[in-house]
């Protein structure tokens, strides 16, 4: 159901300072959702305030129809992946996994038999006695994640969960936390400030700032169809050209930036009039470089000189400085081998988009 | 901590409550009973003093005790003598406790483990056996004399024992590892590379260790020095086995007071002046000490 | 730099000899078969052997353990609810109060501190009659209230560098406070209380200032007796019973240092 979890007008106040914000949200049965934002945004706040660790100072939150808001974070049907696992050291691996079974006082067989499922489930059957001291933090992070699974929570809450892992560790996790989501149907609700944990692991993000959501959708939606200036700016990079709207219609608007000097054409949704000031905006893998002016009448054209670049492997990074001194990134995917670089410092190329690759932004 | 149900909250009470209420009854009302007694006068009684009603129930205190320690020289006389020990032997304590932590905290880690061990080795075997061992040292058939008289350097025992000196040697002797303590403890995060980059930078040993050693050594110089001075201000066992009868410090003259004279209300004035002047160095220290449990957060 | 090294090197030799040489030599002494302890008259153990026959050192000795034992258990019980409320209940009414009065009996002199029980005592033998005679109870009573500062210093520090999140884990997971601190913060707890306890223990069994204003006739703790004697001079059999305090520490220590090594290398 589309509102399994239900948060209506949730804020909390530390004095005068507001982390949380009237914060609205809907999250169906069954969701991988990403909450993003930089630190200091509210997120974490928010989180605590779903386990339980906080009392709201206004607002609700319901769970599956039940008003959850005021009870204490063990009469819930949440459970939470801390960031720093907090994997109990005196108790080895059976005992923190089980932790929560006898809590709810399990019979003891059961609780084995749930224990040996959970264990299969992380891949870590041959650690049942091992204490936490003796296992690689990876390990310890799946220690935590059965500990919290085993006891069939309605929401599961992760924070930061791949935080702490390195690159490899935290691809291989990134599909295995999908997986087991996958497979049990339950609903996560994951709390990052990683852009790509964000985009990779979510079925919608919401991406949230001074204790407010400022866009929720899907990542496609939010890569490609920012609301505002914030939100284009935290997820990848973007460059923005600020213009003057001359000619506006229902689908689309032109307007003149004197950074670019010529009138850029955006097609799309917008809520813009004449005379408005407005940003254009393009994604940097959106932005073709050419040698020779492109001969397609449609694309948008600007000249400019190469200002420096940088080799990532699979692609490339280009800074191209425009007449107005402007700098417009442009990202392109290396798909040819070659010795010689395509372009050098100083080169004169154009810069080439689609009307439809742009977004129009209203402050 | 956010919801917790009521039974919780009961639990919450207790553990606050308990140790609150002992230390209530335990610790505060006896300041509040000194006061009050430090106001009655002495007879020859069971207890020794009047009591704060009198038979028809008015209010009977009196400041004579309060008027007698301000006027009376001697007494003035002993608060400053107690001041000026205390605090000389505090100075010789961070004059020999400094660098001692400071040589603790450059060790290597299995050196340094046995050498704060046996710091705290000393402070675990008793104090007053502490101060017995340095009356066998300091009389005047003692190491020190035997050895000085051996080496030629005196040809008749020096007067050691029963004089300002002994206790001054006592009260280092025995404070001495109060000292070391925080004093490593504000040493041991001292990052010898910091120094080092100085000196490479040009700074001379002694810039060195102005500019980046003692700002992070004073904390524990101020807290050193505090648990040092403040409760050797009101020593009582030291001036008593290795001071003579003119060296009189407070701590001997209140338990004099009190047991030897039966002036109950006097010993009680005499305990309230040294706690005003102890107030300020206790705040500072309390202060102090809050602020270091906020920094290991 | 080799001249300061060499000179931090002499300062920390002299150091430790001026704490230690005066130990050593009370051990010596100990074995001096000469009843003036400075002058040296053969090896003999003879002291040890009239220590032993000692009725009255016996009995302060008895009385010494059992008022140690029992205040360092109250003042670890005490000190560790102290030291969970001060590291985890936050603000509350009252908070500044309680945190002045655990931290002031470990600096206050104790010749106040001795003071304040005594007239405490007496007042209170004046309104209801107890304490009737003063000993047992009084002096563990007067050593439970300064211990418990100690301990609680100890427990909380070790609480604030503990990863607060294990105890909301536990939480999370269906304890409830109440559970949460016998599974997982006491246990997580036991070593700092273990030491605290073992500090109150020393402190009590070496208090003689306080212990001496709030004890009644007949009721002579160790120290006590060691200082009446100590009063008239050095003595034979004291040295004999230093020795024995001395060694007795020392090895409690080295075991204790060797037991935190072998659990520091396991792990």
């Amino acid at each position: 159901m589309k509102d399994f979890i239900r948060i209506r007008g949730l804020s909390k106040h530390f004095g005068d300072f507001a982390a949380v914000d009237r914060v609205d949200l809907d999250i169906a049965a069954g969701e991988l959702f990403a909450i993003l934002g930089g630190s200091g945004c509210g997120k974490t706040t928010l989180l605590r305030m779903l386990a339980g660790f906080e009392v709201p100072t206004a607002g609700t939150i319901e769970i599956d129809g039940v008003d959850i808001t005021h009870r204490p974070p063990y009469d819930r049907p949440v459970n939470m992946m801390f960031q720093s696992y907090a994997v109990f050291p005196h108790m080895n691996v059976e005992k923190n996994i089980a932790y929560g079974l006898r809590k709810d006082k399990v019979a003891g067989n059961e609780i084995n038999r749930r224990v040996d499922e959970m264990l299969k489930l992380v891949q870590l059957s041959d650690f049942r006695n091992r204490k936490p001291e003796q296992l690689s933090g990876g390990q310890r992070q799946r220690v935590a994640l059965a500990r919290a699974l085993i006891k069939q929570p309605k929401v599961l809450l992760l924070d930061e969960p791949l935080a702490a892992l390195d690159k490899k560790l935290r691809e291989r996790t990134q599909f295995e936390l999908m997986n087991i989501q996958d497979e049990l149907g339950i609903t996560f609700v994951v709390v990052t400030h990683d852009q790509e944990e964000a985009m990779t692991l979510s079925s919608r993000i919401a991406v949230m700032n001074r204790g407010r959501f400022r866009q929720v959708g899907t990542p496609k939606e939010v890569y490609e169809f920012p609301k505002d200036r914030f939100v284009a700016e935290f997820i990848g990079t973007i460059n923005t050209f600020r213009s003057e709207v001359k000619a506006a219609s229902d689908d689309g608007l032109e307007a003149f930036s004197e950074e670019a000097g010529i009138t850029l054409i955006a097609h799309g949704e917008h809520a813009a009039k004449v005379g408005d000031t407005v940003d254009i905006a393009v994604r940097p893998e959106k932005i073709f470089l050419d040698k020779e002016k492109p001969t397609d009448s449609g694309v948008i054209c600007i000249p400019g000189v190469v200002d420096d670049f940088g080799y990532l492997g699979n692609r490339s990074l280009y800074r191209v400085r425009l007449e107005s001194g402007k700098i417009v990134q442009v990202s392109s995917q290396n798909r040819r081998r070659s010795v010689t670089r395509f372009l050098e410092w100083e080169d004169e190329v154009w810069l080439s988009w689609q009307p439809a690759s742009a977004v129009v932004l209203v402050d | 901590m956010a919801a917790t149900a009521s039974n919780d909250q009961v639990w919450r009470r207790v553990a606050v409550a308990v140790p609150y209420l002992w230390l209530l009854v335990f610790f505060l009302a006896p300041f509040a009973i000194i006061l009050k007694i430090s106001l009655a006068d002495p007879v020859i009684a069971q207890p020794p003093f009047t009591p704060t009603f009198d038979e028809s129930g008015d209010l009977s205190v009196s400041a004579d005790n309060f008027r007698f320690l301000l006027t009376d020289k001697l007494y003035a006389i002993t608060y400053a003598r107690s001041v000026i020990m205390a605090g000389a032997a505090t100075l010789l304590c961070l004059a020999l406790g400094f660098p001692m932590a400071y040589g603790i905290a450059r060790a290597n880690a299995a050196t340094r483990n046995l050498l704060l061990l046996l710091i705290v080795l000393p402070f675990w075997i008793s104090f007053l056996l502490r101060v017995y061992a340095w009356m066998g040292l300091m009389n005047n058939y003692g190491v020190i004399n035997n050895v000085l008289m051996w080496l030629g350097v005196i040809d008749h025992p020096l007067q050691l024992m029963y004089t300002d000196f002994a206790i001054f040697v006592g009260l280092a002797y025995s404070y001495l590892p109060f000292m070391i303590l925080p004093l490593y403890a504000s040493l041991e995060r001292m990052d010898m590379d910091l120094v080092e980059a100085a000196q490479d930078l040009g700074a001379s040993r002694t810039r060195a260790f102005w500019d980046i050693t003692w700002p992070l050594a004073k904390p524990g110089v101020i807290a050193g020095c505090l648990l040092v001075f403040i409760p050797a201000m009101g020593e009582y066992v030291i001036p008593y086995l290795l001071g003579g009868p003119e060296s009189l410090l407070i701590g001997r003259v209140l338990f004099d007071e009190f047991f030897v004279n039966r002036d109950w209300p006097l010993a009680s004035a005499v305990a309230i002046v040294l706690l005003l002047l102890l107030v300020v160095p206790i705040v500072l220290l309390q202060r102090y000490q809050a602020r270091s449990q906020e920094e290991a957060t | 730099m080799k001249k300061q090294s060499r000179f931090i090197f002499s300062v920390l030799a002299f150091g430790y000899s001026f704490l230690y040489i005066p130990l050593v030599l009370v051990v010596v002494y100990s074995f001096n078969d000469s009843r003036i302890a400075t002058i040296w008259g053969g090896f003999s153990t003879r002291w040890y052997g009239e220590l032993l026959r000692n009725e009255q050192i016996l009995d302060a000795a008895f009385l010494s353990l059992r008022v140690a034992l029992t205040s360092a258990t109250l003042a670890t019980i005490f000190g560790t609810m102290a030291g969970l409320v001060l590291a985890r209940f936050g603000r509350f009414k009252g908070r500044t109060l309680f945190s002045g009065m655990i931290s002031s009996p470990m600096v206050m002199p104790e010749v106040i501190t001795g003071l304040s029980l005594l007239l405490l005592f007496v007042t209170l033998q004046q309104l209801t009659g107890w304490p009737g005679q003063r000993g047992f109870g009084t002096i563990t009573i007067a050593h439970t209230t300064f211990s418990m500062a100690y301990v609680a210093v100890i427990v909380q520090s070790r609480l604030l560098a503990m990863d607060e999140s294990l105890e909301e884990a536990a939480m999370d997971l269906g304890g409830t406070p109440l559970r949460v601190v016998f599974d997982i913060t006491l246990p997580l707890i036991a070593p700092a209380m273990m030491a605290g306890w073992l500090l109150s223990f020393t402190l009590s069994l070496d208090d003689l200032v306080i212990a001496s204003f709030v004890s009644g006739p007949g009721s002579s703790t160790l120290p006590m007796y060691i200082f009446s004697k100590v009063k008239l001079g050095v003595s034979p059999d004291i040295n004999a019973l230093a020795t024995l305090i001395i060694a007795f520490v020392s090895i409690g220590v080295l075991i204790a240092w060797l037991a935190m090594r072998r659990s520091g290398e396991r792990s």
